[in-house]
């Protein structure tokens, strides 16, 4: 009997260029916007899911046939394409973007992710990308994508089990509350959530893995040759510094501590 | 019977041009095992400042929708409650309902803005819709404005994990404005018992055939403490507490004596000490409780985003130079296994 032909998955990681998360956040005076003379790196959840993709392949072997990694970004962001091909991806795509412009909102990402898609000749069964991006917190580009393509969507994932022969995958997601199991037809979004990776591995490439990446290729594109615009339909008014916090003294012991609380009014409730 | 109602927080916001009607609000009202979410009551709030119609929407299957929306009538600020129920409404699986606030909302509806709170079912179908009507969102807003003359909205959101506040207008190009809602930023709206009910008006529900994602299961940890998102007061704990039953049986004893839900640090969780749901920070739950108190926890930046606009922070740790010490109005260097026992007998005592 002849086997049926198996349908191989093609992975999209979308990447973001971001500030490192360990860097100490400065707002400009000129309350424009944040001091971004600073470290970047990848989001963190980008990286996630690009560990995610390559661990696929080495669980799923040659049923995945391509990981590909997108971002849309000035110059710069070509790094943190070159980052996730040292992880394992195999080709990039650069949607190159002026320094200067404004940050693209995640429905232009989000139609900028669907014309790549669109012009993927060999299609994508699944795309894995971060929940959210750690500048601008929204979390929304993956369900924007899903509702675009109208695809299934897994948002918040912690579990990811793929099935290329039966064209599905079984997803657990973290929400309020505790954890949930979904199936999912493909072609799926992902976004993925802290624990994707467990344990939390240091992100290195190997230098072997950082000189093969030199030689991926990364194919340049502008927002033009895809026909979208990327220009933010909600206006940045301002930027500014949060209320401050400051600290209150120490205490030296448990009583003193107990005085605090009763001025504060917290007292024991009455088991 | 139509329910008349004043406008409320008119102020200066409607000036009765006749072109431009008032803000008409639809707020997605959350719910589970028959009790209204409390963040939807927040966002409830949020969508009265807008100033202008509020009408509320319940989705679920049907024996969980006839309890919920009998509650939501009797809300304040509410004009409407419209409900779908549906078996595929059962679970929140957003490629089922999407079908259904994208019909509500089409090119001729009366809902200017669509309100939720930011809760791991609402913000996972709200964009997937907006996209879909091809309009952007506004996540995890603190506060809003809206300017009825020009028909533009501006909201405060924070970014970079709360180190930064961002604020965003949506010019009157927007035809409906997505947003959702921070919930400790906003008061829970009550129920007023006094004013006569809102009416409530069924809709059908959109059924979708063949949906490509199926409801496996769900498992919520169960526990009879206030719930972390809305109590008044918590007790979490970090890295330092060891492993889970050293995480209970330190932290419980406090939690009782306070009346106090747990919180977790995402080192805590990833450990295992802790259920996930539990994690509080950028990523986890923001908490903003009378009280919350850091036990073991350095506080990196990313817990901070999740508690630093407590009123009260109370911070054990035996390291003089945890970070945490810089936000703590009340800071004590010990070791906790000593002090948080000694904690909890001296507030026994007093109870």
């Amino acid at each position: 009997m002849r086997p049926s032909a198996v349908r191989l998955l093609n992975i999209l990681v979308p990447v973001k260029r971001t500030v490192d998360y360990a860097v100490k956040i400065r707002v400009n005076p000129d309350q424009k916007g944040i001091d971004l003379n600073v470290k970047h790196s990848m989001n963190p959840f980008d990286e996630i899911a690009v560990e995610e993709a390559v661990r696929l392949r080495e669980r799923l072997k040659d049923e995945v046939k391509s990981i590909k990694v997108v971002t849309i970004g000035p110059p710069k962001a070509a790094e943190t394409l070159r980052t996730a091909l040292a992880i394992g991806a195999d080709s990039g795509i650069h949607i190159e973007v002026p320094e200067s412009a404004p940050a693209p909102e995640p429905l232009g990402v989000a139609k900028a992710l669907r014309a790549v898609i669109e012009r993927e000749k060999e299609g994508v069964d699944l795309v894995i990308m971060g929940k959210q991006a750690i500048d601008d917190d929204a979390g929304q580009t993956g369900q924007m994508l899903a509702g675009l393509m109208d695809w299934a969507q897994a948002t918040f994932a912690s579990k990811l089990v793929v099935d290329p022969k039966k064209k599905e995958a079984d997803v657990t997601r973290e929400i309020d509350g505790g954890l949930q199991e979904i199936k999912c037809r493909l072609p799926l979004v992902v976004t993925t959530d802290l624990r994707l990776i467990f344990p939390p591995e240091p992100r290195y490439a190997s230098l072997p893995n950082i000189m093969k990446a030199k030689k991926k290729p990364i194919q340049k594109l502008t927002p033009a040759d895809l026909g979208v615009e990327l220009t933010p339909i909600l206006e940045s008014v301002k930027v500014t510094e949060p209320p401050k916090r400051v600290g209150g003294g120490k205490v030296e012991n448990v009583d003193q501590l107990i005085a605090k609380l009763k001025e504060a009014g917290i007292t024991p409730v009455k088991s | 019977m139509l329910r008349l109602r004043p406008f409320l927080n008119v102020g200066r916001l409607h000036r009765g041009y006749a072109s431009v009607a008032g803000p008409h609000a639809l707020v997605l009202l959350e719910h589970r095992a028959g009790v209204i979410e409390s963040g939807s009551l927040s966002a409830l709030t949020a969508a009265q400042q807008l100033g202008g119609q509020v009408t509320g929407l319940v989705v679920g299957a049907p024996d969980q929708v006839k309890g919920v929306v009998e509650k939501a009538k009797k809300l304040k600020g509410l004009s409407t409650v419209l409900h779908a129920s549906s078996e595929q409404y059962a679970h929140s699986i957003p490629e089922v309902v999407s079908p259904l606030l994208e019909k509500l909302l089409a090119d001729n509806t009366p809902y200017t803005h669509v309100v939720s709170a930011h809760s791991s079912d609402a913000k996972s179908l709200l964009p997937r819709v907006a996209a879909r009507l091809d309009l952007p969102a506004v996540s995890d807003i603190t506060s809003l404005e809206h300017d009825g003359a020009s028909n533009a909205t501006t909201f405060t959101r924070p970014i970079y994990a709360g180190n930064a506040i961002a604020t965003v207008r949506a010019p009157p190009s927007v035809r409906v404005k997505f947003f959702t809602v921070r919930s400790t930023a906003f008061k829970a709206s009550a129920a007023d018992e006094g004013a006569p009910a809102a009416e409530d008006k069924a809709v059908e529900p959109v059924e979708v055939s063949n949906p490509p994602t199926q409801h496996v299961r769900t498992d919520l940890t169960k526990s009879d403490r206030p719930d972390l998102g809305s109590a008044s007061r918590v007790v979490s704990g970090g890295r330092a507490l060891k492993n889970a039953e050293t995480f209970k049986a330190t932290l419980e004893p406090l939690a009782d004596v306070l009346g106090a839900a747990i919180g977790a640090s995402r080192a805590a969780v990833d450990a295992g000490y802790a259920d996930n749901s539990l994690q509080v920070g950028q990523t986890g739950k923001v908490v903003a409780p009378e009280l919350y108190m850091a036990i073991g926890i350095s506080g990196a930046i990313q817990h901070l985003a999740g508690m630093k606009d407590s009123k009260l922070i109370v911070a054990i740790n035996k390291d003089p130079e945890a970070p945490i010490f810089q936000v703590a109005d009340v800071g004590l260097v010990a070791d906790l296994y000593e002090a948080v026992p000694e904690l909890v007998e001296k507030l026994k005592k007093q109870a």
